[in-house]
Order: structure tokens, then C-alpha cells, then sequence
């Protein structure tokens, strides 16, 4: 799967990743979907329903994705991907993220180093749970860049 | 008597893109296992392995939650709609960030105090930073346009020990953008003109000079001391191999490029993301590029590129802020604007892929085509032989295939002016019998012209040896150089 991101959406996780650090950021992300290929639209952010440990956790809970995934329907986009930031942590997916993943979702997870947003990366389950797959993360304002020599 | 289930996006893949499901059933729970059994691959992501629903999956019978009903007891009949609904869980778990040792760095004098002052009072960079900044070695790769800005702002930002390495010698044509340089020192080499200049701006660096064409005999040698590689070179040979060189090595690369009023920069570090080769996997064919040399640059832009080569290698060394890993800076300096593209790490990367085929050094200007280009024996002539043969022979069509606006700088008396991009559609105007000569500024594009020719029929074609830059040194003294 390759999920297609535009610079404004990626942006935008950093900036929720930031402005809840030390805790983790979550939300939405509502696009299309064709073949391999799912291009994100816009982003739902969403407030991190586990207030017992959001330094290290986050949920998003049942009726708050019905209700965005009805918000994103009226606008003929679904649920394609979910975000969240780690902390002072890499983006990648813990075990807990993996025990907890829905297949064919992207999770983009943002890296929050000191209260500053860092990388960003995709990842997928494997369908039988075992792992998660980096997939390509494209932005879609890649567009002439060449070669140059000196 | 069937019930409705509502598939969620993400399991869809499951149910042949489905988004709503018909099954018999009496209660939740022999929906859910009906469901299962015909979709088998849906049973690990609704049950886990001890059979019980996983915590994150919710079942919904008409909006109402079923844990508030009787759960997957709840019964079910034919008017209503069951939704399975995810709750969306993770985190980064447990285990925190990983502790810096603390680095045995060198103390400041009264007088570095004194000048670096203005970092000293920077909350990010503070006598931590500045001492990080004297213990750091930073190699720069050419001492030319982009090298020159890049050294001398990390002399005076007080690095410790400045790496050159550069073969070249100071000419007047590098002076409308290479300032570490001067007048005076044209002829002379670059690297004693840098030294003198380095040390003039901050005597605390320490200089080492490496007087020599990076190759990949001493590549690895000459980087392996250093902390951070800074990009200066000013072709694809030399460029892949500091990436390859630094990959190998595990060294950040601090890329920068210019050409006429275009600028790019990266940091390529494979530790932490794409290296250069993710971006550009080969070099484009030989000639495709143009270089400074040839097409110009606009003497500013370097000034500008290597200025932030300068920033993100402090940055690097500090470990402060947002570098570049992973972003290209693309800049315009006509429309002045700044782009950025994001780059991804090619997990099929020969060098810093996963199963990399390029381990070692290889031949650079070989990957390059450089050295493949057909050899033109006996079809050059050299600017003095022109010149005895064209007095001889009056018929004698030489054709000069440069652009017009080259023309306006210096001209050779007598000439046709038939650029090399308009030739192929204008050789109705030349004589196939004639003895013909191509020349342009240095002797390549005349090269060109001749091929093309020599494929439309032309016999009689040799092209100037050094082209208008020798006609000028060994002939005409009048005609300007440039």
C-alpha cells in the first residue's frame, strides 16, 4: 500500500503531535482509496480518549470515529489512516500499536523529540497480525525536482 | 431471517469490498462467528487467539453499544443493523528516550569566550554548543563556489578543525562567487588561498588540507576522520562518491547544488534517512547536465546554498533543530522561493537499502559514463593549425555553435553562427562539399555538432581543439576570454 499525503496534512500531524506534547496526539485521516494506492483529503483530529496514561498511550474512541467517519462520509471520503505521535520516541510502531492495529489502515506515526516534531512514517499491519509493514509515504507536491551538477 | 452487518473500511478487503453483509443469526455472538466462517481471514483481526472479541473491536446493534446490552448475547432479528465499529489504540508503551553520554569536550579561552559571545548567549547553543562546535571536525569537498561561504562561516562559528580538499588552482573566472578567494591570489592554489583566508577569520581553526582529487582510493581515508561531509563538488562522479563514501562510513552528508539561478540542499544520512541515491539512483547521461562552466550561475546563489550547507552543519553538531534529513530544499532565486520536497529512504537502495549491492567503493567515473564518449581521433584541429589553414584556404566554413548571447561576449572574425540546438534543422544552409570547422566555448559542444553532421552526410568536419578560450590563448589575444 502506498499512502499519498499532502505537505499541509503532514504539517499538520507535527503541530498536534507538538502542541500535545508530553502527551500522545491521534487522530483521523479521511481520503480515497483505489487499488494500492490511498490519497489523504484531510485530517480529523481527534482528542486522546485514554486520559489514564496519555503520555504513552492514546484511543480513539468508538463513537468519536462513528461520528467522524459520518463527518468524512458527507464529504465522500472515508477513514484510510489513522495518526499518532510518539513522545520522545521513534516513529515506529510499538507492540502495543501492533496488538491494538486494524489491517489495511495507514499508521502514521509522528516522532515528538523535547516538544519538537520529528520524522513522520507509515506503516501497515501484515495480514496476519504478526508485524507492521513500512509502506511508502509519497507527498504529492513532488514535482520537479532535477538533477542538478555543480 | 438475516440481519444487516456493517463492514468497517479496514476490513472490507475481507468481504470483497463490501460494505454491508447479510448472515442468519439469533445474537451477536453467532453473527460474529458466521461472519468469521465465511470470511475466514476476518478471524484474527475480530477474535483474538483465546477466542474472545479483541478489546478494540465494538459491536453496535442499532447505535446502541452492546456492552450496555447483553453483550454478545444481545439478540438480533431481522430489522436490525449491526455496526462494527474500531476504537483506534496504541502508543509508544513503555521505555524512554535514550540519555547522551556526557562527551569530553574541550574548554574555551578568555579570548573564544570573547568571540563567540553571541552563541554563548543563544539558549540553543550556549558553551555546551560552542564546545561541541570546537571539538567537531567538518570536511568540505571542494573549495569552490558552494565550499567557499560554507568554510567561512564555520571557521567564524568555530568549528575545530576545518578539512579541504580541493586540487585546483585560483582563476579570475572563479571570482564572481568562490570569496574565499582574492585577486591576488589567482594562479595560486585554492587550498593555500583558503588556509590564508580561514585563518585570517578565526586563527582558533585548524586547517587540513588535502591537496588531491577525491577518489576511491583515498576517499574513505580522508572522510573517516571527520564527523560531517559538507557537498561541494561540482560533478557526478565525485558526488556519488562522497555519498557512497558516507554511507559506508556512517557519516551525515550536507548536500548542496546550483545551477544558473537554481539552488538544492539536503542532509543525506542513512542512519536516519534517505542517502543520495534514494533521491537520484543514477547520474543522468553524460553531457545531459550542463555545469556552471557551462551554463553559468548566478554568483550570489552559491553564496546563499552553501550558506545553509554551513547552518545545517552546525545544526548536526549541536543537535539542535530540524535539519534537512529527509527534505529537499528547492530554491529559485529569480522568483525567489523556496520549496521543499519530502524524500523516503528506497528500501531497494544499492547502498543504504536493506540488501545493498554497492559494499565498497566502485569506479565512479565509469557509473557515470564519463570516459565512455566516442573518441574523435583526427577530428579535432588545434587553433593554430586553423589558423594556417584557413589563411590558405578562403572556402574554409567555420561554424561557430554557440548561443547567441555567447556570441556577444567575443566572437572569432569570419564566423557562422549556427547554434547547436537550432543545427539539426539548419543544415540546408551549409555546404556539403565545403571543409567545415565547429568551435564553441571550450571544445564539447563543437564535438556534438560534428556528430551531428558527420550522421547527416558531412565528410569533410573537424571541431576546434579548446574552442574559442584557445583560439583566444594561442591566436587572438584580442578576443576576450571568459
Amino acid at each position: 500500500m502506498t499512502l499519498v499525503l499532502e505537505e499541509r496534512h503532514v504539517a499538520a500531524m507535527r503541530r498536534h503531535g507538538e502542541a500535545d506534547y508530553p502527551h500522545e496526539a491521534c487522530g483521523l485521516i479521511g481520503g480515497r482509496a483505489e487499488g494500492d494506492r490511498k490519497t489523504a483529503v484531510r485530517l480529523v483530529p481527534l482528542p486522546n480518549a485514554r486520559s489514564d496514561a496519555p503520555h504513552n498511550r492514546y484511543l480513539i474512541a468508538p463513537e468519536a470515529f462513528i461520528e467522524a467517519e459520518a463527518e468524512l462520509a458527507r464529504g465522500g471520503l472515508e477513514v484510510v489512516g489513522v495518526y499518532h505521535s510518539h513522545p520522545d520516541h521513534r516513529p515506529v510502531p510499538s507492540a502495543f500499536d501492533r496488538e491494538h492495529a486494524w489491517p489495511w489502515l495507514s499508521y502514521v506515526i509522528v516522532g515528538v523529540a523535547r516538544g519538537r516534531a520529528q520524522e513522520a512514517r507509515s506503516w501497515t499491519l501484515v495480514d496476519d497480525r504478526r508485524a507492521f509493514r513500512e509502506e511508502p509515504l509519497i507527498l504529492e507536491d513532488r514535482k520537479g525536482a532535477w538533477q542538478l551538477q555543480s | 431471517m438475516a440481519v444487516t452487518v456493517l463492514i468497517p473500511t479496514p476490513l472490507r478487503t475481507f468481504t470483497d469490498g463490501r460494505d454491508r453483509v447479510q448472515l442468519e443469526a439469533a445474537t451477536v455472538g453467532q453473527l460474529l462467528e458466521r461472519l468469521a466462517a465465511e470470511h475466514a481471514a476476518l478471524r484474527a483481526h475480530l477474535f483474538a487467539e483465546d477466542g474472545r472479541l479483541r478489546s478494540f473491536v465494538n459491536v453496535f446493534v442499532n447505535d446502541r453499544d452492546i456492552r450496555h446490552l447483553g453483550r454478545q448475547d444481545t439478540p438480533v432479528g431481522p430489522d436490525d443493523t449491526v455496526a462494527i465499529v474500531p476504537s483506534i489504540a496504541g502508543g509508544r508503551g513503555g521505555g524512554g528516550e535514550e540519555t547522551t553520554v556526557a562527551e569530553q569536550l574541550p574548554k574555551l579561552s578568555h579570548e573564544e569566550i570573547l568571540r563567540y559571545s553571541r552563541h554563548l548567549i543563544l539558549p540553543d547553543v550556549g558553551v555546551a554548543g560552542q564546545r561541541k562546535l570546537k571539538a567537531a571536525r567538518v570536511l568540505l569537498v571542494g573549495a569552490g563556489g558552494l565550499g567557499s561561504p560554507a568554510a567561512l562561516y564555520l571557521a567564524a562559528a568555530g568549528v575545530g578543525t576545518l578539512g579541504l580538499v580541493d586540487f585546483d588552482v585560483v582563476d579570475r573566472t572563479n571570482l564572481q562567487r568562490q570569496i574565499l578567494h582574492g585577486t591576488a591570489m589567482v594562479g595560486r592554489p585554492k587550498l593555500e588561498s583558503a588556509q590564508a583566508r580561514i585563518q585570517d577569520v578565526n586563527p582558533h581553526v585548524r586547517v587540513e588540507t588535502f591537496e588531491t582529487r577525491l577518489t576511491s582510493d583515498n576517499a574513505l581515508d580522508i572522510i573517516r576522520d571527520f564527523d560531517v561531509v559538507a557537498d561541494g563538488t561540482d560533478n557526478f562522479p565525485t558526488r556519488y562518491l562522497v555519498n557512497d563514501a558516507c554511507v559506508l562510513l556512517g557519516k551525515p552528508n550536507v548536500y548542496g547544488s546550483i545551477f544558473r539561478f537554481e539552488g538544492q540542499a539536503s542532509v543525506f544520512y542513512a542512519k536516519q534517512g534517505p542517502c543520495y541515491r534514494c533521491l537520484y539512483a543514477e547520474p543522468p547521461p553524460p553531457g545531459l547536465v550542463p555545469s556552471c562552466a557551462e551554463g553559468g550561475v548566478l554568483g550570489v546563489l552559491p553564496g546563499i546554498i552553501g550558506s545553509i550547507q554551513a547552518l545545517e552543519t552546525i545544526k548536526l553538531i549541536l543537535g539542535s533543530g530540524d535539519t534537512l534529513i529527509g527534505r529537499l530544499l528547492l530554491f529559485d532565486a529569480l522568483q525567489l522561493r523556496f520549496r521543499e520536497l519530502r524524500l523516503e529512504k528506497d528500501p531497494d537502495c544499492p547502498v543504504c537499502g536493506a540488501q545493498p549491492t554497492v559494499t565498497s567503493l566502485i569506479d565512479y567515473e565509469a557509473f557515470c559514463g564519463v570516459g565512455a564518449e566516442p573518441v574523435y581521433d583526427g577530428a579535432e584541429i588545434t587553433a593554430a593549425d586553423l589558423r594556417d589553414e584557413w589563411a590558405r584556404n578562403r572556402d574554409l566554413v567555420v561554424v561557430d555553435v554557440r548561443e547567441p548571447h555567447e556570441a556577444e561576449i567575443a566572437r572569432i572574425a569570419g564566423t557562422r553562427l549556427i547554434p547547436l540546438s537550432q543545427l539539426p534543422e539548419r543544415l540546408h544552409e551549409l555546404d556539403g562539399h565545403a571543409e567545415l570547422v565547429t568551435h564553441c566555448h571550450h571544445g564539447l559542444r563543437s564535438l556534438k555538432a560534428l556528430e551531428i553532421l558527420k550522421a547527416a552526410g558531412f565528410s569533410k568536419v573537424r571541431s576546434l581543439k579548446g574552442g574559442i578560450d584557445a583560439w583566444s590563448v594561442t591566436v587572438d589575444p584580442e578576443v576576450p576570454r571568459y
